[in-house]
C-alpha cells in the first residue's frame, strides 16, 4: 500500500514512515501543507494520513480541496484536538477517519488498512465467508460448518464487522465506533467481555479458532 | 475650578445645556404667542364694544338730535369705568365727553385711529401738574366720524386691562426663565458631579482589577439605574472571567500535580529496566508496561481536558435531539456482558422514549462512567451483588438512576466523590483514572443539570438529573460517520 503522510513534525514523519516499512507499505513524506497538496493532487496513493495543523495550509482545507477536485482517496486525519465536534468538522471536511494524538501506531494501520479496503470493495457482499463460518447479511443467520448459532443482535453486528475486515486487526476503539456508534474510550475494557463472549459462541465445540487476540493491538478474524 | 470644568465636559452636562436652550425657546415662544393672542383678543372685544356703543349713539341722535346725544353721552360718560366719550366742533374744541384732553392730530383721522394713543381723562387734570402725571394718560383707542352738522364725535376704550395683562406676562416670563436656568444648573452641577464620581470609582476599581486585584468587582450603588446594570454585566463578565481562569489554573495544578507522579513512575520503569542486564522477555515486559502506562496517562489527560472544556462552557460541541433511553439501552447493553463476568446483575427499567437536547456521546460517556463505577464497586460485596438502572420523568426533571449495592459512600465523602482526582481511600485498588464522575458531573452541568448522589442502603445511588426543558443551546444535527460501505 502507498501512503501520503502530511506532518511536519520531523520525528514523528521518520517514525511513520520506518513503522509503515516495517508493515509492508511505503509512505511519502510531505512536510507541509502546500507541498502535501500537490503530493496529494499528482501522485497516486491508497491512503493519505493528514495531520490537521500544518505550516502553511491546514490539513481540513487540503482534504476539502482534493474532495472538490474529485479525489475520493480514503483520508485519515490526525489531530491533536479530540473534542467530539472537531470530530464533526474534520469528516465534514471530507475526512474518513479521525485520530486523536497521540495514537498506538496499531491503531492507525489498523484503521488506514480498513480504510483501503473499504475504498476497494464498494459493492457490498450479503454473504461473507471466514472459513467454515458464514454470516447471510439478509437472513441474518450465522452458520459455522453448517450448523446454526444463534447470537444477539449486537453480536450480529460485532461479527459482521469483523467478517468485513476479515483478515486485519480491528482495535478496540474501532469496535466501538462501528459496532456501537460511540467515540469515548471506556473505562473498562468492555469491548474484550463482548469479544470472549462472541468467542464462546463461535469457537465453543469447533477446533480451529477463528477470532484472534493480536497483542497491543485489537482483534482478528481469520481462518 | 477644574472640577466644574470637567463636569461641564461631561456628556450629561453637555446635553443638559442643550435641553435648557430648547425648553426656555418653547416657553419663551408660548408665553409670546399667548400673550399676543390674549392682547389681540382683548382688542378684538374693545372693537366690539366700541361698535355697540357708536351704533347706540347713532340710535340717539337719530332720535333725538344732538341735544339728546349730548345728554346721552353725558349721562354715559359719568358711570365709573365708562368708555371715552368726546364731542367735538369742526376745529377739535372739546365740547363734552369725559376726555379732557388727548394726543393731537387723533380727531383729524376719521374711522379707526390704528395705533392707541394717550389721553387724560376729565377730572384727572390737575394731576398733570404733579410728578405722578405720567399716571394720569392712559392709552387708548377710539372711532372718530363726524355728524352731518361737522360736529366730531369719538368713542374709545381705554386699553389699560390687555397692557396690564401683557406686562405682567413678560414679567413672568422673565421669573420663569430665571428660576428654569437656575434649577438646570443646580441639577446640572449635582447630577454631573454624581455621574463623574460614579464613573470615577468604576474607573478605579477597574484600574486596580488591571493592576492584578482580580477579585475586586465594579460597584453597584443598588439604585437599578443604568451606571449599575452596566456595572452589574461588568461584573459578571468578570466573575465568568476569574472563573474560567480559575479552572485554568486548576487543570494546570492538576497535571503537575497529578500527572506528574505517573510520569516519574514511568521514568523509574524504564531507568530500572535499562540498569542490569536483563533477558529479551523481560525488557518486553518492562516495555509493554511503560505503554500501557503511557495509555493511562494519556486516557487521564484527555478526561481533564474534556472536563475543563466542558466546564469552561465554551464548546461549540453539537447537541441534537436524543433519545435518553436509547443510551441507556446502549450503556447496559455494553456493560452487561462485563457485569456478567463479574457476578454482578445489571437491570435496567426502560420503558418509553425520553427526548432531550443534547449530546449523546457526552451523556453516553458519562453514564457508562457511572455504571462502570458501580459494577466495579458492587462486585465480589454481599451475596448478589446488583446494579439497577432507572429512568423517571417528572414535571420538571427527567431522572437517570444508577443504584448498586455495593459499600456505598459515607455521608461526609458523597460530596467529594465529583472532585478531581478523588478517590476514596478504600478504592485506591481500583484501577480507574479518579475522574469518571467528575466528567460525569461536567457533563450534567453542560447540560443544564446536576448529579446528585444518595444511600442505597446498602450502595450508593447516583442520579443525573435533567431539566425537562433542556437549556437552548446552538441546535445541531450530530454528525454520523460515513460508512460508505454500510
Amino acid at each position: 500500500m502507498k501512503i501520503l503522510v502530511i506532518e511536519d513534525d520531523r520525528e514523528a514523519a521518520d517514525y511513520l514512515r520506518n513503522a509503515f516499512a516495517e508493515a509492508g507499505h511505503t509512505a511519502d513524506i510531505a512536510r507541509d501543507g502546500d507541498s502535501g497538496f500537490s503530493m496529494a493532487e499528482t501522485g497516486s496513493y491508497d491512503v493519505f494520513v493528514i495531520d490537521r495543523m500544518l505550516p502553511r495550509r491546514d490539513g481540513l482545507s487540503i482534504i476539502a480541496e482534493l474532495r472538490d477536485g474529485g479525489n475520493d482517496t480514503p483520508a485519515l486525519i490526525l489531530s491533536a484536538l479530540g473534542e467530539v465536534d472537531d470530530r464533526v468538522t474534520g469528516l465534514r471536511a471530507g475526512g474518513d477517519d479521525y485520530l486523536t494524538k497521540p495514537y498506538a501506531f496499531s491503531e492507525l494501520l489498523a484503521r488506514i488498512e480498513v480504510l483501503r479496503r473499504r475504498a476497494g470493495t464498494k459493492d457490498v457482499e450479503t454473504v461473507y465467508n471466514v472459513g467454515d463460518l458464514e454470516l447471510d447479511r439478509l437472513s441474518h443467520t450465522v452458520r459455522r460448518a453448517g450448523q446454526e448459532i444463534v447470537l444477539q443482535p449486537r453480536e450480529f453486528r460485532l461479527l459482521e464487522y469483523m467478517m468485513r475486515h476479515a483478515g486485519q486487526v480491528v482495535t478496540r476503539t474501532m469496535l466501538l465506533e462501528n459496532v456501537w456508534d460511540y467515540h469515548f474510550d471506556p473505562q473498562t475494557n468492555v469491548i474484550d467481555v463482548h469479544i470472549s463472549r462472541l468467542r464462546g459462541k463461535i469457537e465453543k465445540g469447533f477446533e480451529k479458532p477463528l477470532l484472534h487476540t493480536v497483542r497491543g493491538a485489537g482483534y482478528m478474524l481469520k481462518d | 475650578m477644574a472640577r466644574l470644568l470637567s463636569i461641564l465636559n461631561t456628556t450629561a452636562a453637555r446635553l443638559s445645556a442643550l435641553y435648557l436652550i430648547l425648553f426656555a425657546v418653547c416657553a419663551t415662544f408660548l408665553v409670546i404667542y399667548m400673550t399676543s393672542l390674549s392682547a389681540r383678543m382683548l382688542v378684538g372685544q374693545t372693537h366690539e364694544a366700541i361698535n355697540e356703543e357708536v351704533r347706540g349713539l347713532d340710535r340717539a341722535y337719530r332720535r333725538g338730535g344732538l341735544p339728546f346725544l349730548v345728554r346721552v353721552i353725558e349721562s354715559r360718560a359719568r358711570q365709573p369705568g365708562a368708555n371715552l366719550y368726546l364731542l367735538a366742533d369742526a376745529n377739535g374744541r372739546i365740547l363734552s365727553g369725559n376726555v379732557e384732553s388727548l394726543q393731537p392730530g387723533v380727531l383729524d383721522v376719521m374711522g379707526w385711529t390704528e395705533r392707541p394713543f394717550t389721553y387724560s381723562r376729565f377730572g384727572e387734570g390737575e394731576a398733570r401738574l404733579d410728578p405722578r402725571a405720567r399716571e394720569a394718560e392712559h392709552k387708548a383707542m377710539a372711532v372718530v366720524f363726524r355728524l352731518p352738522n361737522q360736529i366730531i364725535v369719538m368713542v374709545g376704550r381705554d386699553l389699560g386691562e390687555p397692557e396690564k395683562f401683557r406686562n405682567v406676562m413678560q414679567r413672568a416670563l422673565v421669573v420663569t426663565l430665571a428660576i428654569m436656568c437656575a434649577g438646570a444648573l443646580l441639577i446640572w452641577y449635582f447630577v454631573g458631579r454624581r455621574a463623574l464620581k460614579r464613573i470615577d470609582r468604576v474607573s478605579e476599581a477597574s484600574r486596580s482589577i488591571m493592576g492584578g486585584d482580580l477579585n475586586r468587582r465594579l460597584p453597584v450603588s443598588g439604585a437599578g439605574d443604568e451606571f449599575d446594570r452596566l456595572s452589574d454585566n461588568l461584573n459578571k463578565m468578570l466573575d465568568r472571567i476569574a472563573a474560567l481562569n480559575e479552572g485554568l489554573r486548576e487543570v494546570s495544578d492538576n497535571i503537575a500535580h497529578d500527572l506528574k507522579t505517573p510520569l516519574t513512575r514511568l521514568r523509574n520503569r524504564a531507568e530500572a529496566a535499562l540498569a542490569g542486564k536483563q533477558k529479551t522477555a523481560d525488557y518486553r515486559a518492562a516495555l509493554e508496561r511503560t505503554i500501557a502506562e503511557s495509555d493511562q496517562l494519556i486516557r487521564t489527560f484527555n478526561a481533564i481536558l474534556m472536563i475543563s472544556r466542558l466546564e469552561a462552557g465554551y464548546s461549540a460541541e453539537a447537541t441534537s435531539t436524543i433519545d435518553l433511553r436509547a443510551i441507556l439501552a446502549d450503556v447496559v447493553e455494553l456493560y452487561e456482558p462485563l457485569a456478567e463476568e463479574q457476578g454482578v446483575a445489571l437491570e435496567a427499567e426502560i420503558d418509553g422514549a425520553v427526548t432531550l437536547q443534547g449530546n449523546r456521546e457526552l451523556i453516553g460517556q458519562a453514564l457508562s462512567n457511572i455504571v462502570d463505577n458501580a459494577i466495579k464497586y458492587s462486585a465480589g460485596s454481599g451475596e448478589t451483588p446488583a446494579v439497577q438502572v432507572s429512568l423517571e420523568t417528572a414535571a420538571s426533571e427527567i431522572r437517570l438512576t444508577v443504584r448498586d449495592n455495593g459499600p456505598g459512600v459515607p455521608d461526609a465523602d458523597r460530596r467529594r466523590v465529583t472532585e478531581r482526582f478523588v478517590r476514596l481511600e478504600e478504592s485506591r485498588t481500583q484501577p480507574g483514572s479518579g475522574l469518571g464522575l467528575s466528567l460525569a458531573k461536567a457533563v450534567m452541568t453542560f447540560h443544564g443539570g446536576r448529579l446528585e448522589f444518595a444511600d442505597n442502603e446498602p450502595g450508593l445511588a447516583v442520579t443525573m438529573v435533567f431539566p425537562a426543558e433542556a437549556p437552548k443551546r446552538k441546535v445541531e444535527t450530530v454528525f454520523r460517520k460515513r460508512e460508505a460501505s454500510d
